[in-house]
């Protein structure tokens, strides 16, 4: 039920609405509860409606930290 | 997708899970509940259990919005298409959910009742304009991830001047569940759960921030890591989890800090606390009456709220006597102690609500295999 995705924003529309890309499916979705959405963000969606915004600069962060947690004293020997 | 895909690498998960295995203490057991739904899928679905040391023992929470909803709301549901005649407007988690004498929403609607499956509260608000002469409800559930779309809905309908459109709102709160997990005398005094930390909400986080779990670090001493929803999410807060247990801290961490701020989603929350209002108390399936554990439609949108268009009077019903549902929410049971887990209740003919959305704890053990790992089996190990 809380399940989201993180989607492309490519074009912004009338009505606080946008046109996102959802893993190749173009879908329009209603963006009225995160402000400042711009095309070529990256949201959160959820039941067709941006619940916030995903920080690409973190995302990195973790994906780096979870490679380093990764890494086994041994094996980095 | 992206974002999605490299969050699910096999090959960082299992240098993950040998980083942990590598950190546990053997003399000690790490008892981690998952609050959310969404995380229970993923330990299932992706094997998680299999990839961990037995050291680390999940507890299945309550997070699942399907599996809490009583009986008694979603009767209230059905009467609303059955004897009052609303085109009712649901998101398809709901339709299977058992009600009373052996009725559930889509039995209704095959019986003629108009409900209709939505993806979203904007399609519900489609159907109203649509269909000028007939009322229209949004049947609206779900934790605070899933309550701004709703109030997005109401405050578009009051613009619009809809008046065929109302809601009926069982909105509810996740801390208030945790903060009843906590004061429960399982956990409290007697021991029954024993509960170390706690992996926190993805989604709901994006929307209330970190700041509330605060107070069951501090106040309960229970560690807690925000967690994402994929596999490496999970891994990683467990792994932080573990860590915060070894080194005897109790904090709120973030591992979701891609989506999750301390703040959370101040525009979604003005919205939520202008539409909605905290109800006195409302009743979970497996927890009981909680109080002020969801929401309710605040008096200046009371015209928009069904409970009151309608007069829809609230009785509680007792679950199926042969379902463990409520004991698994309170991670007192596990799905398969339930006499009849996979054998008269299965996803394809549930018997209580635990079976019927893909987060609830039974269908996920059911669809991914997970009938090992019973607590006699993981003692044995």
């Amino acid at each position: 039920m809380c399940l989201a995705i993180p989607v492309k924003v490519i074009e912004l529309l009338e009505a606080e609405q946008a046109l996102v890309d959802v893993g190749g499916v173009r879908k329009e979705v209603d963006v009225s509860l995160v402000d400042g959405v711009q095309a070529g963000d990256y949201v959160i969606l959820h039941v067709g409606f941006a619940i916030n915004r995903l920080d690409e600069t973190e995302a990195q962060k973790t994906l780096a930290m979870l490679r380093e947690m990764g890494v086994q004293p041994e094996a980095a020997a | 997708m992206k974002y999605v895909d490299e969050f699910r690498d096999g090959k960082v998960a299992r240098s993950l899970a040998q980083t942990i295995a590598a950190e546990v203490r053997p003399e000690r057991r790490y008892h981690l509940m998952e609050f959310c739904g969404g995380h229970t899928h993923a330990i299932s679905r992706y094997g998680l259990r299999d990839l961990l040391p037995p050291e680390i023992r999940f507890i299945h929470g309550p997070g699942c919005p399907v599996c809490v909803l009583p009986i008694g709301r979603i009767d209230s549901a059905i009467e609303l298409a059955r004897d009052h005649g609303v085109i009712l407007c649901s998101y398809g988690d709901t339709l299977r959910v058992p009600a009373s004498e052996r009725m559930s929403l889509l039995r209704a609607k095959a019986e003629g009742a108009d409900i209709r499956m939505v993806y979203s509260s904007a399609d519900a608000l489609k159907i109203a304009r649509d269909n000028p002469e007939r009322e229209v409800v949004f049947f609206a559930i779900g934790f605070e991830t899933t309550t701004p779309p709703t109030a997005v809905a109401l405050r578009q309908a009051r613009t619009e001047g809809l008046k065929n459109f109302s809601v009926f709102a069982n909105h509810v709160l996740t801390p208030s569940a945790i903060q009843n997990i906590l004061e429960s005398p399982e956990v409290r005094e007697l021991g029954t759960i024993p509960l170390d930390g706690f992996i926190g909400p993805s989604h709901v986080s994006t929307i209330i921030g970190s700041r509330p779990y605060e107070f069951f670090a501090e106040e309960f001493q229970k560690p807690v890591v925000i967690a994402g929803f994929e596999p490496l999410d999970v891994l990683q807060s467990v792994l932080m989890l573990v860590r915060q247990l070894n080194e005897g801290r109790a904090e709120v961490e973030n591992q979701f800090s891609r989506a999750v701020t301390r703040e959370g989603n101040l525009k979604a929350q003005a919205l939520v606390a202008e539409v909605f209002e905290l109800r006195d108390r409302f009743e979970w399936r497996g927890l009981g009456e909680v109080p002020y554990s969801a929401l309710r439609i605040r008096e200046a949108y009371r015209d928009l709220d069904a409970e009151v268009r309608f007069d829809l009077p609230y009785r509680s019903v007792p679950d199926h006597k042969a379902c463990e549902c409520g004991t698994i929410l309170r991670g007192l049971k596990q799905p398969q102690d339930c006499k009849v887990f996979g054998t008269v209740c299965t996803p394809d003919n549930p018997l209580g609500s635990c079976m019927v959305s893909a987060e609830g704890a039974c269908a996920a053990y059911y669809t991914y295999g997970q009938f090992k790992g019973s607590a006699e089996v993981a003692e044995a190990s």
